[in-house]
């Protein structure tokens, strides 16, 4: 009874204080984002169901009151612009991570770890990429083909996928033999799992800062607010690291 | 309509030229299966008629996640294309004219079928006894008394292919002027935010579907009473 009652106490107050909050998350933080919802939820108790989209289709479930009580964007336009819009929680603004870029082929030694093959390959191969009008890792693409002189070569050849996730199935399916994709797709434990790839220096294209923000309807939900905090903490941050985001 | 870009217009136009392939090549290929499916004994018939209903109940990302997966250059259609020295099908228009039969072929069978099926064997009988072949039967009688059930098949296969979405966006990969459909565009508009843009095309995609199902509507009402 001596020990048993204060630890009947703790899981009171923890059941009693123990909220919920959903997450809207861009579609290439799905996999550190899982683990950190378990972490979160060991640590604190509370719980995050998350929904993952593209940031410009979470914006438009946003506006038009789809019930996020946080949205994890893969830019720092669209939080900002909930913040302009009245949606988001003014000053909540954070970056939780700051994506990279890669270069990837499913297939082991297509691609060199200097990005060479963009000038050596055969002429007509087709190169993947996300559609850079909607997606972040699509213009970062584009703004790095450009920076390496390499813009007209390829416009002709762009095969567009509506998101990173997409542009990955088109690459590992084989039917694109290359193309940029986000790093965390491909790299677990700080290193490249599967294929070939370049990752692309960051000076190749502006940073792709991801910044999370607490939405209005969730400015008092204890769930919310520990999870932007838990997001910078450590244990987060290490997660996130993992997969091979800087921060 | 002065919001309409170049690119959107090439869009409209790629569509069209889809939808009016897709139906062209669906009537040629969907009346034989129509016919047999509609007067075959076979015991495969049952099997080959709930084949051909497979896409309309199977959700479109499946569909084209194995086409995908077939179109690639391990699959079995990427292996032969590229045997033939075509290269593979992902991401070309042929590719997304080979989707939309696949993905609208019930919707051209279906109809057909039925149109077979109230024909019946008698007028084929009397034809055959005034000495007629079977094919002459088939032409010059079967066909013309089927003619309501090619307007439906041929209306549905054009809209269903105009509303193809899916499909589209799964082996497509967005490319203006070859695989940029009407569809794929509101999406990208969509996401883009560029809400003004989306609005027009998502409410010009409304009329017409709806104009489609009205003529639907008005052209059976006809048959209907023919019909003893």
């Amino acid at each position: 009874m001596r020990f048993f009652l204060p630890l009947l106490l703790t899981c009171l107050t923890r059941l009693a204080s123990a909220a919920e909050v959903n997450v809207a998350v861009a579609a290439n933080f799905m996999a550190p984002m899982q683990q950190i919802a378990a972490a979160f939820e060991t640590e604190t108790g509370h719980t995050a169901v998350l929904s993952f989209g593209s940031t410009g289709k979470l914006y438009a479930q946003i506006r038009n009151g789809a019930p996020f009580g946080m949205l994890l964007a893969a830019d720092s336009q669209t939080p900002a612009q909930l913040v302009t819009d009245g949606l988001a929680q003014p000053g909540t603004a954070f970056t939780y991570a700051i994506g990279r870029l890669v270069l990837w082929s499913a297939d082991s030694g297509r691609v060199d770890n200097r990005g060479a093959v963009l000038r050596t390959g055969p002429s007509q191969q087709r190169v993947a990429i996300a559609d850079p009008r909607l997606a972040p890792y699509g213009k970062a693409a584009m703004q790095t083909l450009e920076a390496l002189g390499l813009r007209a070569k390829f416009e002709p050849r762009l095969v567009m996928g509506e998101s990173v996730a997409q542009t990955f199935q088109f690459i590992s399916s084989g039917n694109a033999p290359f193309g940029f994709v986000a790093l965390s797709q491909v790299y677990t434990d700080g290193r490249i799992t599967q294929g070939s790839a370049w990752i692309v220096p960051e000076r190749l294209h502006e940073p792709l800062r991801q910044d999370a923000v607490v939405l209005l309807s969730a400015k008092s939900n204890p769930a919310a607010l520990a999870l932007a905090k838990f997001l910078r903490g450590p244990t987060a941050r290490r997660i996130i690291r993992a997969h091979g985001y800087g921060i | 309509m002065p919001n309409l870009d170049p690119e959107t217009w090439q869009a409209i136009w790629l569509t069209l030229q889809l939808a009016g392939l897709t139906t062209a090549v669906l009537l040629v290929i969907a009346t034989p299966i129509a016919w047999w499916l509609a007067r075959s004994p076979s015991r495969w018939r049952g099997p080959v008629e709930a084949l051909v209903a497979l896409p309309l109940v199977l959700p479109p990302t499946v569909l084209g996640f194995y086409l995908l997966v077939s179109f690639g250059p391990h699959g079995p259609l990427g292996k032969l294309t590229s045997a033939l020295g075509l290269g593979t099908l992902a991401f070309t228009f042929t590719g997304l004219l080979i989707g939309s039969i696949i993905y609208s072929l019930p919707f051209a069978v279906q109809p057909l079928q039925r149109a077979f099926e109230a024909v019946g064997t008698r007028p084929m009988e009397v034809a055959s006894t005034l000495g007629a072949r079977p094919f002459d039967a088939f032409v010059s009688v079967a066909l013309p008394l089927a003619r309501p059930g090619f307007i439906t098949a041929a209306i549905l296969s054009f809209a269903h292919t105009v509303g193809e979405f899916g499909v589209v966006l799964m082996i497509g990969g967005n490319i203006p002027g070859r695989t940029r459909v009407v569809s794929t565009e509101i999406y990208g508009y969509v996401e883009a935010m560029q809400y003004a843009q989306a609005h027009w095309l998502a409410a010009g995609m409304v009329m017409f579907s709806f104009v489609v199902l009205l003529g639907l509507t008005l052209l059976d009402r006809p048959t209907v009473r023919i019909l003893p």
